[in-house]
């Protein structure tokens, strides 16, 4: 159909070296969350559509990252899928890896990543009136997206946690596994 | 400059086209979507080109494109564009991009052939002269995602305003 150009599934897959400007992101991100809010009427859906838009690009992400740094081995056991997220992905996503991958004490089947200054809110200024909206449900939509891909569903939510002694609260991703994840970890052998 | 990996770009505004098309269904309407949101970025993006490109004031149509090509597109997308095409009366012309960050991944399907996918580059180009009182016509002549072997935005200047102090002296 399209002559002269190979299709796409045939060209090799690109290196993913190249960079783009931080403003061009933040510009488009800023039209995204501003579209975002003529369609929803509340915070709650407006960080559920970010979350959506995050979420499709997890799936690819994951069988990207999967091909490329993997050689197409997928984790199957949950603190393998966690160590993938908090190093290969947020080293693809940020340039290093997340700060903290901690188990939250309250419930055995919630972890949390945080780190500071995602550069997704890097020029994003939240008025009084939106209260906790955190535009980094867009990375959790990316965190869900690439757990759900690789059979670890999960509720991924974002949130601002503030740090006695710094100036900007930290950004910590929040993952609630299902019970399902759990038990079938318990069922694996472990290594 | 601060420059991030240029796929997180490239998968987000795909993220959006296909929840513009999920929501407007109608591709013209998408188009036009596509074409306000690239108006929007590009009156707020040519403040951030002029502080930190520094240029001098453009003299006449052809800087102000060669600027775009050149400077704007590298600057931003981390790619040029070359400047060809030129009608005699020199108002018109069109900028070639080989390569597109924006469509690195991209394939359109048989329902969406009349989609400009990156039609909100027109738009970023339209508001952005629009600041500098250089009213253009955007549009896409020839499309990779379409079939043609190159990205081709054919530029239609409409009008050029003179700089307007908008202060009265007497106030």
């Amino acid at each position: 159909m399209f002559s002269g150009r190979l299709n796409l599934i045939d060209r090799p897959v690109a290196k993913g070296k190249s960079e783009i400007s931080l403003s061009a992101f933040s510009f488009l991100f800023s039209e995204m969350v501003q579209y975002s809010q003529t369609q929803v009427s509340n915070i709650g859906e407006l960080e559920r559509r970010l979350e959506d838009a995050g979420y499709s690009i997890g799936l690819r992400l994951l069988e990207m990252l999967c091909f490329r740094e993997r050689n197409s081995k997928r984790e199957i056991k949950l603190l393998d899928a966690l160590k993938f997220v908090h190093s290969t992905v947020w080293k693809y996503l940020f340039g290093r890896q997340a700060r903290d991958l901690e188990q939250s004490n309250t419930a055995d089947d919630e972890y949390m990543i945080s780190d500071n200054d995602l550069f997704v809110n890097k020029f994003i200024s939240v008025p009084r009136d939106m209260g906790q909206l955190n535009c980094a449900a867009f990375v959790a939509g990316i965190v869900r997206g690439v757990l759900d891909g690789a059979g670890f569903p999960a509720r991924v939510t974002a949130h601002f946690v503030p740090i006695a002694g710094q100036p900007r609260p930290k950004t910590t991703i929040l993952m609630k596994f299902d019970a399902s994840v759990l038990q079938r970890d318990l069922r694996l052998p472990s290594s | 400059m601060e420059t991030i990996n240029s796929e997180i770009f490239t998968l987000m505004y795909g993220s959006i086209v296909r929840q513009l098309i999920t929501d407007l269904e109608d591709i013209t309407e998408v188009n036009k979507q596509l074409d306000t949101m690239g108006y929007n970025i590009g009156v707020r993006l040519i403040d951030e080109f002029l502080a930190k490109s520094r240029t001098a004031a453009c003299t006449d149509f052809r800087d102000s494109t060669e600027k775009v090509a050149k400077v704007g597109f590298r600057m931003f997308l981390n790619t040029t564009a070359n400047v060809t095409n030129w009608n005699p009366e020199g108002t018109e012309c069109s900028l070639v991009l080989e390569d597109n960050p924006l469509t690195d991944f991209v394939e359109l399907p048989e329902g969406c052939s009349k989609l400009k996918y990156c039609n909100v580059l027109c738009g970023v180009i339209r508001g952005a002269l629009e600041m500098v009182n250089v009213q253009v016509e955007c549009d896409f002549a020839k499309d990779t995602l379409r079939g043609d072997e190159l990205n081709e935005i054919r530029l239609k200047l409409i009008s050029e305003g003179t700089e307007a102090y908008p202060f009265k002296d007497d106030d």
